[in-house]
Parts: structure tokens; sequence; C-alpha cells
């Protein structure tokens, strides 16, 4: 603007222009000169030489081009350091100087230095192993650029290239040196991940370095190397973050980082190199166990069991779509028997977690925690390769094997009963004739069986607080289906919150036993709960046979009342409560069941009277005691009477024969003829 | 046989009617007896099992019931035969109960009482007895008393709803007590001291079966009442007392009856002992 103004005043306008494209042309030329100077001290000297195209050497018998592009080094992300700044050792050196020493990237790249030294790659150098790469190798040398620059060479997209020089069929390296994996880079470039990069673009897909590191490049035996077996799934869910929300819920991603032992490992199923986002035919496929394992005749030389696994079983199995090396874990690929590294059995927990936590705690748990041979694992119930869901009707835990399942131990006489120092024996027999059992004969599925009650993994003995059939628990075990009967229960004067006694109170199976749980209104039941009450109720239950409705029951009449007949049974409270079956305003009522027209007076019949208690029946003991006295009185009396008139009664039966003899003797006829009609004759 | 004609006539003591209620009344009284008592006793494992074979305690319950109202009818045709017996033969209830051939107790009997006593010590001849000897006097009236005792608790037992309209609930309690007290007293001591008194006494053994056919014969009236059959010669009324003997056949019938119940009833004495002695509670 300043410029304008003077021109405007008194500079004609073409002039202008000349004057001032001069001056811009003379500010260029000056700068670009002073750049030029400036770059010049750092590497003109040195490309005075080898900027020669044509300048060579003879090492070692070959011909080695000493050429250096000065353009692309100036350029190079070293470009401002000059030639000194890494070819340390030719500083103020005359010319022509001698070979230079190697160049040391790690005077300045440190890190990535003792990386390199620690990898097989620097440890290879170390041992003078002429084939192993140094920084120039992959990195290059005077071009070195950016890694984002796309024009680097270890820029994403080059990587597999730059690691291919050597891992590719046919290079020294792959044909001289032990790697375990083969047809590295095309099977890299055919998976997914080599697809993404090479035939995509898309930059951020792994390379090789994204799982085996740029410089820290460990054998996958070494624990620190990222493809380890340990830190695989880590190396993998740096991208596949979420991998255990897509691939299987009850996988925790956590697990494989700290349990990676129990579960099979990233590459296990998904063959390094060769990642698809389908399910793999080969590698650790089972396809690859079935090779052994199809046949038949395949024993383990250990103890010669049957190692033997049949397709059929497997492809039947719930666990179908779950490859072998998934349940048998810690199999290596790079093994030709990737089995023979197993050391552990089938851990199931490492899916099944919260089951398997479950089992630890249990009782099976515990004893197999114990090295019991007694102690059923997992496959004692749930079978091993020919596993079934629950629902599945084959399934030996569906609802209607799970007696005869748990049966094999618990049956009298088999391993669990013999060892079982409790009070409830015949268990198997009982629960097949109980309601339970009849039930489930019948086809009922959602009956109650074992695990119904004792759970299937929690299994604890009930003396167990924590067991779902402990006492204190087993009003909430039955309540579960009998959700109703538990309310009344709850309410009653047998539940500890009522009653508030400290005693032990009777719950569900002190009444209606664990087993052998019939029906209520079978005859069997109704004779023994007496028997059953009287258990604790130990006096009044006694008394109760005193009166009619316990003589009749007494007779195996069982029409009579019974216990909970009037006292009720889940919903018992104590006759004092108004609520009661028999409290003041209810007992009428109550009568009145089997007894129509029942009155409160009616109701005064006292049906758990004795004679026996005069403080507490006193009208009873003395009526009793009167009745006794008369009966005492009579018997005595008329006792007396007889045995006082028998040896007259002798006497005249003496008597009477010798004058029938009398009479036979004087007529030749018996007497008796003439008697015969009250009583039979003496001499007959 | 020249004499069988006459020997076969017998002095007839008991009317069809006494015979045939004595014979209804040994029914009922066994079904009570017997069901009744597994109740009283059913702590005892035999009630158990006689309560079975009866067909189990609901059917006992109507055997036991049933018996009750044959009970309750033989008192009442009794009772109406009475009034009968009075109309043709007494001309006022004073002349049927002061009467020769009543079986209200009088000062004879109390008499007959200590001679009979006295000739069981050896301090005296055997009393000369009437048509009714004062132990046949106290069966008689032992069982208008069961009657009355045993029924009216029966009844109130059988119909509780109602009786409880009038008297409180506990009564039931002690109704139930003299009820089974007195059948217990009955039981007793008709199968004992009756039985003995009438059958098994060692002149009678093993049994009188005269309250089956209603005749005796002559010898034994002339024996066993003397003072009847005196009465009845000096009267000349002998000879319209007697009629022909059953037929054998008939006995026997009559016999395996009474053998049954004196069986029957013998087998409940030793259940009552055993439940008395072993098992009383």
């Amino acid at each position: 603007m300043a410029e304008t103004k003077v021109a405007r005043s008194k500079w004609p306008a073409g002039l202008r222009i000349i004057v001032a494209t001069l001056l811009a042309t003379a500010f260029f030329l000056l700068v670009s000169e002073y750049r030029a100077r400036a770059a010049d001290p750092p590497g003109a000297e040195c490309l005075a030489c080898h900027g020669d195209k044509t300048m060579t050497t003879t090492r070692a018998g070959k011909t080695v081009s000493l050429y250096v592009d000065g353009k692309k080094f100036a350029t190079s992300v070293h470009g401002s350091f000059g030639c000194t700044g890494c070819h340390a050792d030719l500083e103020g050196k005359d010319f022509p100087h001698e070979t230079p020493a190697p160049v040391k990237c790690g005077t300045c790249h440190s890190t990535e230095q003792e990386q390199h030294d620690r990898s097989l790659h620097g440890k290879a150098i170390a041992r003078g192993d002429a084939l192993a790469p140094h920084c120039v190798n992959c990195h290059g040398n005077h071009d070195i650029v950016p890694v984002k620059d796309p024009r680097s060479a270890v820029a994403p997209l080059k990587v597999p290239f730059v690691c291919g020089q050597c891992h590719r069929e046919g290079t020294a390296v792959s044909r001289n040196r032990e790697i375990a994996q083969n047809n590295i880079l095309e099977n890299y470039s055919e998976s997914i991940h080599g697809e993404a990069l090479l035939k995509k673009g898309l930059a951020v897909a792994p390379n090789c370095a994204t799982c085996h590191t740029a410089h820290l490049i460990l054998p996958h035996t070494d624990p620190a190397s990222s493809i380890n077996r340990r830190n695989i799934a880590a190396t993998c869910t740096k991208c596949h973050s979420q991998i255990e929300t897509v691939h299987r819920k009850i996988i925790r991603g956590e697990l494989w980082e700290k349990r990676a032992n129990v579960l099979p490992a990233c590459p296990d199923c998904h063959q390094p190199h060769k990642v698809r986002n389908v399910f793999y035919e080969q590698g650790m496929a089972n396809a690859d166990c079935m090779r052994c394992h199809a046949n038949e005749k395949l024993r383990r030389a250990r103890d010669g069991q049957s190692m033997y696994v049949s397709v059929g079983e497997v492809s039947h199995s719930r666990h179908n779509k779950i490859a072998c090396s998934q349940c048998h874990s810690e199999v290596n690929a790079s093994h030709v028997r990737p089995c023979e590294t197993i050391t552990h059995g089938v851990d199931c927990s490492s899916c099944h977690d919260e089951i398997g936590k479950q089992y630890v705690a249990s009782i099976h748990g515990q004893l197999n925690g114990k090295n019991d041979p007694n102690a059923p694992t997992c496959k004692e119930c749930h079978g091993t390769h020919g596993i079934l869901g629950k629902q599945d009707p084959q399934s030996a835990t569906f609802a209607t094997n799970v007696p005869g399942l748990c049966a094999r131990c618990h049956r009298e006489g088999q391993k669990a009963a013999v060892r079982y120092t409790g009070t409830q024996h015949e268990i198997i027999t009982n629960y097949t004739e109980s309601i339970h059992g009849t039930l489930l004969k019948n086809g009922l599925t959602v009956t109650a069986t074992c695990t119904s009650c004792h759970t299937a993994h929690q299994i604890l003995p009930r003396t167990d607080p924590a067991s779902s059939v402990n006492a204190n628990n087993v009003p909430d075990t039955c309540g579960r289906c009998h959700h109703g009967i538990e309310e009344q229960f709850e309410n009653s004067i047998h539940a500890k919150r009522v009653s508030g006694f400290s005693k032990p109170l009777p719950v569900c199976n002190d009444c209606h036993t664990a087993h052998a749980i019939h029906r209520t209104d079978e005859n069997s039941f109704r004779l023994n709960v007496m028997a059953t009450c009287g258990r604790c109720h130990e006096k009044i239950a006694e008394t109760y046979f005193d009166t009619y409705h316990g003589k009749v029951s007494k007779l195996g009449y069982t029409k009579a009342a019974k216990c909970y007949d009037c006292h009720g049974a889940h919903d018992v409270l104590a006759v004092t409560d108004p609520r009661s079956h028999l409290s003041r305003a209810n007992v009428a009522g109550t009568c009145g069941k089997c007894h129509a027209g029942a009155t409160r007076r009616f109701a005064g019949y006292l049906t758990h009277a004795t004679h026996h208690d005069p403080r507490k029946y006193p009208f009873l003991f003395y009526t009793f005691w009167g009745m006794t006295a008369l009966l005492l009185v009579t018997f005595v009396v008329g006792g007396a009477h007889t045995l006082l008139w028998l040896p007259r009664a002798f006497q005249m039966r003496q008597e009477l024969r010798a004058a029938e003899a009398k009479f036979a003797a004087e007529f030749g006829t018996p007497a008796s003829n003439d008697k015969s009609n009250s009583k039979e004759s003496p001499d007959a | 046989m020249p004499k069988g004609e006459i020997a076969k006539r017998q002095f007839v003591r008991f009317s069809r009617l006494q015979r045939t209620l004595h014979i209804c009344m040994i029914v009922s009284f066994m079904c009570l007896a017997l069901t009744g008592l597994t109740l009283k006793f059913s702590y005892t494992k035999w009630a158990a099992v006689l309560s079975h074979l009866l067909g189990g305690f609901e059917n006992a319950g109507y055997i036991h019931r049933s018996a009750a109202v044959i009970m309750f009818g033989v008192f009442i045709t009794h009772l109406v035969d009475l009034y009968k017996l009075k109309k043709r033969e007494h001309s006022s209830w004073f002349s049927l109960i002061l009467g020769p051939g009543s079986m209200v107790p009088n000062r004879r009997d109390l008499t007959e009482l200590v001679g009979t006593l006295k000739w069981f010590v050896g301090r005296g001849e055997r009393p000369a007895y009437g048509r009714w000897t004062y132990w046949e006097k106290f069966d008689y009236f032992a069982v208008f008393w069961g009657i009355a005792v045993i029924g009216s608790t029966g009844l109130t037992l059988w119909f509780p709803v109602f009786f409880t309209r009038f008297i409180p609930g506990s009564f039931l309690n002690v109704a139930t007590i003299i009820h089974s007290d007195e059948a217990l007293l009955a039981t007793g001591f008709i199968f004992t001291v009756h039985f003995f008194n009438t059958h098994l006494r060692p002149e009678k053994f093993p049994m009188d079966i005269t309250v089956f056919t209603g005749r005796m014969p002559l010898e034994e009236l002339e024996r066993d009442k003397p003072r009847e059959y005196e009465a009845l010669v000096a009267a000349g009324q002998l000879e319209e007392k007697m009629e022909e003997a059953y037929q054998p056949i008939v006995i026997r019938t009559i016999r395996a009856f009474a053998w049954a119940a004196l069986t029957v009833g013998f087998f409940i004495v030793l259940w009552i002992i055993y439940a008395m002695l072993f098992s009383y509670r």
C-alpha cells in the first residue's frame, strides 16, 4: 500500500512494475543464495565426490557404488545433520578417507537400538549371523523419511515387503534359518489383515510390526514376546478390544490375559498370518485332532485309556460348534502333535466361569479339591464329547434323568451313600415313590428333582449355612415352587420371625420328610401326622389319643380330625392368636368343617383331655375313678360270690352224676335222654 | 323208648318273645362290645386288627349304632311286653311288681342271699329258690341300669351337635368315660359272672340253653326252682305249662349259636384282661 502511494505520486506505471519485479527477483535470489550457502557445509564437501554416480569401490572382491543422492539426502529426515552427523568417524579426515565404520543409529535412537539388541535380530547380529538384519536393511540409509511419510520404507503398506525381503519362500533366511511358519508373506497377503492393508489400502490394518513389534521382535517361546501365549491376547486386543462381547459373552477378556493357560489363545483358532473372519479348517482345527483321535484303537500310552473321539457324538453335542482346542487348551500349533503340550485336563470354568466357582464351593468341588477319588467333576454328570443341554430329553441332566444320574453315586450301597453318615437313607427309592418322583415318572418335568432342592452346582450338606437344604433355607427352597405355602408358613407360629423362639423350629422337611414326600391327603400321611407333630408336641399328641379323634385315628380312620385339620397346616398359630383356626371366634367354624351345625358350646369338647390329670381335668379324673370304683366293687362282689359258689357247684355236679348213674342202673336207660335238652350228657 | 313221650314234655320257662329278645340282645350286645372295645382299647394291636376285620373303623361305627338301635328295640319291646303282661295277668302295676313272678327284689331275696352264703360256707341247706333267684334279678336290673347309663351317654355321643345345645361340650368327655367304663362293666360282668352263674358252673357246664329253647326238664325245675315247682303242683297248673321238647336238629343249632356266643364272650374277656394288664393307659 505504501508502494502504490509512492508510485501514484511520482513514477509512471510501467516503470513501477519493472522496478518491483527486479526488486522481488533480487530478494528471491538473495534468499535462495543464502539458503544454498547455509546448506552447503554439512554435505557439499562429501557430495563433491559421492555425488558422482560412477564412484565405486571394491569390497571383498565386489564392486560397490559409493554414490549418494544428494537431493534425497537433503530431503531425508537426517538431511540437516550432514554426513558426519552419522559418519562421525570421518569428521576432519583427509580425502580420500578410509572405509567408514558402520553407522551407530543407537547414538540417537537409543531405545530402538536397545530393543533391537534384545530382539532375535539383534542377537543374530551379536552371533555374527551374516543374514541378520541391521537398521539399514529395513529403514534404508541416506533416504530415511518419517514413518508417516508414504515414501518411508517402513510405512505400514510397505512393512510386509520389508519383512518379506527375508521372510518369504526362497530367501536365504527361509532356507537356512528355522522359521516355524511357512509362506508367511503369501498367507498374510491373503489373510483378512493383509487384504485390508494391501488390497484395500487400509493403513491401520495390522502389518507385521503391529503384532511382532518393530524392533523387539522375539520368538513366540520367549515370555516377553508380544506373540507369546501369555501376551498374544493383549496384543490382539490392542485392536480387538471388544472381542469378548462379539465373540462369546462368557469368555471374559481379562481371562485371556490373566489365565491364558486355561484358555485357547487367539492363534489357536485364528492361525497366525492366516486369520479370516470364518472358522478355520486348518491348524488347530478339529480335523487335525481327528487325524489321530478318529482311530477307535487309539490308546493313551500312560494307562491304556481309549483316546478315541466319536465324530458323530461331538457333532450331535451341544458343543458341536466348539473346536477341540477350545476345551483342550494348552495345545501348541507349532508342534507336530499340538496336544503334546497339554498338561491339564479340560477346565470347563474357562467358559462356564460362574458355574465353575459354584462347583468349587460345593461339596463335590471341595472333595475334588482334596483329590478325593469319589468326587464328581463336570464330566461325571455332563459327559464329555457328547455333552447335551439340560433341555434335551436325551441329556443326562434332563429333568427326568436327574434322579438316575444322582443315583449312580447316591443309591444305597454306591460310593456316595456308603460314606454318608446322616439320617437320609434309601434316598432314590424314597424319591421315586414320593409325589415328586411320581409326577416326574408321569413326565411332569417341572416337578422337583434332586437339583431343584439341592441345586445343580452349589450342592452343600444341610449343615452348611449356605446350603439350599439348610434348615434356615428350606422354606425358601421349597417356596420357589410352593410359594403360596411358604407365605402362609412364614406367618405361622413355626416361623422364627413370628414365634421368636430360639430353639429349632420345624421346616418343611420335618413334617413332609425330605425325600419320601407324599400327598398329604394320603392315608399314610394323615395317620402319621400325630407322630410327626408329637416329635415336638409330645404331651399334647399323646393326650390326643385319649379322646375320640385320636382313638379312631389309631384304628386307621383317616377322616377323623388330625392335628392340622383343627390347628391348620402351614398357617398354624397359637390358639390364643385371634387369627388361629381355634381362636374363640373361629373355633366353631373349624369344628363345623366336619360337624355341621357345631356351636361354640360344642367346641367345648376337650380334644386333648385325659382322665389322668386331676388338676387340669378334675371332673374327668373323678368320673373315671368313680366308674372304676363301681367296676371294682361289682367285680369283687360278683367274683367273690362266684368263687364261694364253686365248691358247692362241684358237689352238686357229683351228686347229680351219682343220681344219674343210679337212675340208669334202675331203669337200664341213661338218664341223659331226659336231660338232653338242657345240657350235654356227662357220660357222653 | 316208652318213657320218651313223657320225658320229652318239658316245663316252659320263657315265652317265645322273651327267647327272641334274648337272642337279639346277645347279637346286639356282642356287636356293641366288639366294636366298642376296639375303640376303648384302640392302643392295642388287637383293636387295629379287629377294626380292620370289621371293615374299618367307619364300618365298625355303623355296626355299633345299628346294634344300639336293636338293643333299644329289645328294651322297648320288653317294656311293651311287661305292659301286656300287666294287662293280661295283673290288676295293677302294684300287683305285677309284688306278685310271685315279679323280677323286683324283695325281702325273701335277701333271706335267700343270706341262706345261699350260709350254704356256700357249709352253714346250712341250699335255699329253696323261687321262679327268679336273686342273682337272676340282679342280672335283669343290671341290664336296665346298663341300658339307661350306656344308652343315654351313647345317644349323647351319637348326636353331639344336638346335645351340646343343652349341655357343655366337655360333658361329652365325661359321657365318653361313663359310656366306655360302664360298657366295660357290662361286658366284664356278663362274660364272667353271668356266664358262670348261668352256664359254666359245674352242674350246668358247659351251658344252659333254657333261655333259647324256653323249656327245661321238670326234674331241673324241681331241683333248681323248688318253690315254683311246689307252687305249681299245689295249684295244679304244672301240666298246662308243659310242652314238647324241640327236635335234636333245633337243639344242635341252638348249641352252635350258644357256643359261638360263649366263645366270643370268652375271647373278649381275655382281650379285656390283656389290655388292662399289659397296655392300659
